[in-house]
């Protein structure tokens, strides 16, 4: 089996245009547009309730859209489901596969679901255990195996058919950052394999990690859209925070990259309490020029680090506002969407 | 961005290229029937209701309403009576049990990804039914055991016995195709059982499961002539006694089944493909 191929113009394996679905007065998704060109990474960054999942649920035949168009690997999600569930693959927020059934069940049993021949359905499901690190586990139900595991298996799930395009729905939330990593390992792997992902997640980190292009939704809507790094530069980019060894040199520190006037520098402030000057960034050379010149000035340093903005910050530069958490009217209702699915 | 939302039309979910032809399905059903075999391996307690229920109703109803019925140290001539019934009633305990099973399925992410495979999504609901039947010859095979135990004799011939497993078993599976409508169209377990409950009680008790009805009154006579338990009920006593009619009770017990089906099997699997 070679991966599948797609044919589309224009090499978008995900097409979207107007896309609409309501669920009565809450607008889950408000006329979305977007694309993910072959073999790159989408993330589609948003606050709880901003419709991700609603969206993701449209994409792979799940829920019917009110109105607009999606195609993926060519196919129309709502005329041919048929033929679009064979280029998909789904790993959703809660574990999509059989908690009773060993790992290895499992994926047998999605092999044969994908007609492989029992032969190739044994040999496939061992293959990716052994990818997936899962194999000394291959006995035990799913049921108890850790969160990351169980992760781990949905992707493993996913990526049996060999799927061209994977929709990857908050692949990381509920995870310890150990566990987060191993998952993002994962799906960088795939994404050099050639996958083409759509990945939804509520933090920029993330994005950063794994996507090549961003869409920020919020209710329902693009707020913004562009590749990772120029929507970094939009927000701001990174925060470097410097503490300098003796606390009492933070505005000392300040006042001497303001008169240094290094390009693009400005507005590093000084944070008494938590004893650190930040100093917002968008380059590398930017940090590196910051660092030396305290250097040169002879100021002792403690630490350093840099910090991506949050969602909130992101928002925040991106709509002048901060996020909208979904009302309690909206989270009624997509709890209702997934009445059939606790995790 | 273009903020222009074009309308999609509402094309009818299956109607594309990719059709699943039977071979494939047979093998998709296969492997759903495996699942939920391994799921009993790994929960054993789910196969209780099938092993002890047989058991317990048994030994309850013989013992404690055979001796008013067929008077008391006659009970063997109850167990001749009350087995075949019992019979039906087996099949209705089952198909409740899948209502409340589908229900919790759905409960899991698991049900999101079969629902995004290339497979009918019928084939979910039918390994559901072929596994549920599985269950239901079991629990079959200890009532009769038990029945043997207790006195029951086969007075037909083994063809005729043979036909009282079948037409019990056929009218079951095609129960479950309600419950299963009613377990994907509830919210919860708890609210599934307690509405099956609600059908269950007087279908059961409203037959001729348990005592000949010409005691009842006669508009209760009216409700347990069309009541198709009674018509499976005494289809399968004919057939093991081997006197009585067998034909009318048989025809009334097959027209029943296959009405449910044809009703309740297209709108389970429409609910199925629908539901969010």
């Amino acid at each position: 089996m070679t991966r599948q191929t797609i044919t589309t113009k224009g090499g978008n394996a995900v097409e979207v245009r107007g896309l609409v679905k309501h669920f009565g007065e809450v607008k889950a998704v408000d006329g979305v547009d977007l694309d993910v060109r072959e073999g790159t990474v989408l993330g589609v960054l948003g606050p709880n309730g901003a419709g991700k999942t609603t969206l993701v649920r449209c994409l792979s035949t799940l829920l019917v859209p009110d109105a607009g168009s999606a195609f993926v690997a060519g196919f129309d999600v709502v005329r041919q489901p048929r033929a679009l569930r064979r280029t998909i693959g789904l790993t959703g927020q809660y574990a999509s596969v059989d908690e009773k059934l060993s790992g290895w069940e499992n994926l047998y049993m999605i092999g044969r679901l994908l007609d492989l021949s029992r032969k190739d359905a044994r040999r496939r499901a061992d293959e990716m255990l052994e990818r997936f690190s899962l194999t000394e586990a291959a006995k035990r139900p799913a049921a108890k195996y850790s969160g990351g595991m169980r992760r781990r298996l949905d992707l493993a799930a996913s990526m049996i058919g060999r799927p061209a395009v994977l929709y990857l729905d908050e692949p990381t939330t509920g995870l310890d950052p150990r566990t987060r990593n191993e998952v993002w390992e994962e799906v960088q792997r795939m994404v050099r394999e050639g996958a083409t992902v759509l990945l939804t997640t509520q933090y920029m980190e993330e994005a950063e990690q794994l996507a090549n292009e961003l869409t920020v939704i919020d209710r329902g809507r693009v707020i913004a859209e562009g590749r990772v790094d120029e929507l970094k530069a939009k927000v701001g980019g990174r925060t470097l925070q410097i503490r300098p060894s003796d606390p009492g040199e933070l505005d000392r520190m300040v006042g001497a990259i303001a008169q240094a006037g290094l390009d693009g520098i400005a507005g590093a402030t000084a944070d008494h309490d938590g004893g650190v000057v930040n100093v917002p960034i968008i380059s590398d050379e930017q940090l590196t020029a910051v660092v030396s010149l305290l250097g040169q000035r002879g100021f002792a340093l403690a630490g350093i680090s840099t910090h991506l903005p949050s969602l909130d910050e992101v928002f925040l530069a991106i709509t002048g506002q901060k996020t909208s958490e979904a009302t309690d009217a909206e989270e009624e209702v997509m709890d209702q969407q997934y009445a059939g699915v606790s995790a | 961005m273009s903020a222009a939302t074009m309308t999609a039309p509402r094309v009818k979910p299956g109607a594309d290229e990719g059709r699943i032809g039977l071979r494939a399905n047979l093998r998709h059903i296969g492997a759903l029937v495996r699942r939920n075999a391994l799921q009993i391996k790994q929960d054993p307690e789910s196969m209780f209701d099938a092993l002890l229920m047989p058991i317990v109703f048994i030994l309850l109803f013989t013992y404690v309403f055979g001796g008013q019925i067929a008077g008391k140290g006659h009970q063997d001539a109850y167990v001749q009576h009350l087995v075949p019934g019992m019979m039906a009633m087996m099949g209705m305990n089952i198909a409740m049990a899948v209502g409340t099973g589908v229900n919790e399925d759905f409960r899991k992410g698991v049900m999101d990804r079969f629902r995004t495979m290339p497979i009918a999504r019928s084939s979910v609901l039918i390994a559901k039914i072929v596994v549920e039947v599985g269950r239901m010859l079991v629990a079959t095979a200890i009532l009769l055991a038990m029945g043997f135990l207790l006195g029951l004799e086969i007075k037909g011939s083994m063809l005729e016995f043979a036909a009282a497993i079948v037409l019990s078993t056929v009218f079951g599976a095609a129960l479950m195709w309600i419950f299963i409508l009613l377990g994907l169209a509830m919210k919860t377990p708890q609210a599934v059982q307690g509405v099956a409950m609600l059908v269950l009680m007087p279908l059961q008790f409203g037959s001729s499961i348990f005592t000949p009805t010409t005691k009842m009154p006669g508009w209760l006579q009216d409700f347990t002539d069309v009541n198709p338990l009674s018509q499976l009920a005494d289809a399968a006593r004919a057939l093991i006694d081997g006197h009585g009619a067998v034909a009318h009770p048989t025809l009334v017990t097959l027209a029943w089944a296959v009405a449910i089906t044809a009703i309740t099997m297209p709108l389970a699997v429409r609910k199925f493909r629908d539901k969010t």
